[in-house]
C-alpha cells in the first residue's frame, strides 16, 4: 500500500484530466477564499496599520541586509519550528501535523500532475511521502484534537464538544484518515469501500477547501507574517510598546516557571 | 478598561484562561484564540497580562497613574525572575520599571483553615480578619488614624 500511487491505480477509472482539474479547483478555492477572508476581516489592513505605527516609535532604522537576516532567522526558528508554541507536547503535536500536511500536499500535487495517466510510474518514494505525511498529519492532529485543544485542556470541556474553530483541523484530519482508507481498501482491491472512502476524500477535500473563509485555514499565512513583525519590531526597537528585556542580575526573583494551564 | 487580546500574538494557550480569578477569559469558538467575554467584570488585576506568554494582552492602566492615550505594557522573564513594565504616556514620555517576580507556585501558600484553631466568638465578632494582627507582622493592633489629624475638604 505504501508504495503504490494511489492516483495511478484511480486513473484507470476516471479520466487524469479530471484529477488535476480537481487539484487546481481546490487551489483556487484557497486562493479565493483568503481573498474574501481578508477583504472581509481587514486582518491585512489592520496589520499593515500596526506595522505603521510601530514604525513611528522605532529608536533606529533596520537596513535591508539587517531585515533580510532577522527575517531568515524568523523562518527557520519561528516558523519551521513553530517556537511560539514553546517547549512542550503542543508544539510537537503542531510540527509533526504542519509538516505531514505539507509533506502529504506536496506529494498529491506531484503524483496527481507527474506520475498519473502520464504512463511512467511513480518512484517509490513519493507514494511513501504521500502516505507518511498523512499518518503524521493523524498522529499530531488526532493528539492535538483529542488532548492537546486549550478548551479541553484548560477549560475542562468534553473532548467530543465540536466548535466552529474545529472546522479546519477536522477537515484536515478527515482528509489524511479517509486518504489513507481509500489507499488502503484500493491496494487490497475492496472497490466497495474503496469507492466509499474514495467519496468521503473528496467531501473532505471540499469541506476543507471550500470552507477557508468560515475556518482557520488562513492562519498558516497570518502567524508567519505576525512572527515577522514581531521580529522586526524587537530588533528596531519599537517592540510593539514593550519594555525592554530587564537588566537584572541573575535570579532577582522567585523565577516561578508556568505550569500547564489546566487548574481549573 | 479590561482587558483584550491581540488576536494575530494569541496562540491560544490557555494560561489566561487557567489564571483569572474573575473567570472571564475564556476561549472563542470561531477562531479558538482567548477573548474577554465579561469586560464588564475585568478587575483589571494584570494577572493575565502577565502571564501570556506571547505578550498578547493588554489593557489601559489606571487614569490614577496614566492619563488616557497612554500604553501599559508587561514583560515576564521566568529565567531572570524579573517582570518589567514599560509606561509610555500620550506626550511620548516613557517610564521603565524592573520588579522581581514575587508569585507562588500554584497550590502552596494556601492557609490551612482546617487545621487551625477554631476562632472563639470574641474572635468572630471582632473587626480583625483571619490570622490579624499578626498575619500582619504587626504587634498589638491594627494601626489608626486619629480623626482629628484630618483636613477638613471633599475625600475622594
Amino acid at each position: 500500500m505504501m508504495s503504490i500511487n494511489p492516483f495511478s491505480v484511480l486513473a484507470e477509472t476516471i479520466s487524469p484530466a479530471a484529477i488535476q482539474f480537481f487539484v487546481l479547483a481546490m487551489i483556487a478555492l484557497i486562493i479565493i477564499g483568503t481573498i474574501v477572508q481578508m477583504i472581509h476581516h481587514k486582518n491585512v489592513t489592520y496589520f499593515f496599520n500596526n506595522a505603521k505605527k510601530a514604525k513611528l516609535s522605532a529608536e533606529r532604522e533596520l537596513g535591508a541586509g539587517e531585515k533580510t537576516s532577522i527575517i531568515l532567522k524568523t523562518v527557520v526558528h519561528d516558523i519551521a519550528t513553530t517556537a511560539e508554541l514553546g517547549a512542550g507536547k503542543r508544539r510537537v503535536a503542531h510540527v509533526m501535523g504542519m509538516y505531514g500536511t505539507i509533506l502529504f500536499w506536496v506529494a498529491s500535487v506531484v503524483l496527481v500532475f507527474c506520475y498519473t495517466g502520464t504512463g511512467t510510474a511513480a518512484p517509490t518514494i513519493w507514494p511513501m511521502i504521500w502516505h507518511v505525511g498523512a499518518i503524521m498529519t493523524c498522529v499530531g492532529g488526532y493528539w492535538f484534537w483529542l488532548f492537546l485543544r486549550v478548551d479541553v485542556l484548560a477549560e475542562a470541556h468534553p473532548w467530543y464538544r465540536i466548535i466552529k474553530a474545529d472546522l479546519f483541523v477536522l477537515a484536515l484530519l478527515a482528509c489524511a484518515t479517509t486518504g489513507l482508507a481509500w489507499s488502503y481498501f484500493q491496494s487490497s482491491n475492496s472497490m466497495g469501500l474503496s469507492y466509499l472512502f474514495l467519496i468521503l476524500f473528496i467531501t473532505s477535500n471540499i469541506v476543507l477547501f471550500g470552507g477557508v473563509y468560515w475556518s482557520k485555514f488562513a492562519h498558516m499565512i497570518y502567524k508567519p507574517g505576525a512572527a515577522i513583525q514581531k521580529n522586526l519590531a524587537e530588533a528596531d526597537g519599537s517592540r510593539d510598546n514593550l519594555p525592554p528585556l530587564a537588566d537584572a542580575p541573575k535570579q532577582f526573583g522567585l523565577g516561578i516557571k508556568r505550569e500547564q494551564p489546566k487548574h481549573y | 478598561m479590561s482587558t483584550f487580546v491581540y488576536m494575530t500574538r494569541c496562540d491560544g494557550c490557555g494560561h489566561c484562561v487557567d489564571i483569572c480569578p474573575s473567570d472571564i477569559m475564556h476561549i472563542d469558538e470561531n477562531i479558538r484564540r482567548a477573548v474577554n467575554i465579561e469586560p464588564n467584570f475585568c478587575w483589571e488585576c494584570y494577572s493575565c497580562v502577565k502571564a501570556c506568554p506571547n505578550h498578547a494582552i493588554d489593557v489601559r492602566g489606571y487614569a490614577d497613574f496614566a492619563p488616557m492615550g497612554h500604553s501599559v505594557r508587561v514583560r515576564r522573564e521566568e529565567e531572570k525572575g524579573t517582570i518589567s513594565w514599560k509606561i509610555k504616556f500620550r506626550n511620548g514620555t516613557t517610564k521603565d520599571f524592573v520588579s522581581p517576580i514575587t508569585t507562588k507556585p500554584w497550590g502552596k501558600f494556601i492557609p490551612k483553615l482546617a487545621e487551625g484553631e477554631k476562632p472563639n466568638e470574641n474572635e468572630i465578632n471582632s473587626q480583625m480578619l483571619y490570622t490579624e494582627p499578626n498575619g500582619l507582622n504587626i504587634d498589638g493592633k491594627l494601626p489608626s488614624v486619629p480623626k482629628d489629624t484630618f483636613k477638613k475638604g471633599v475625600y475622594y
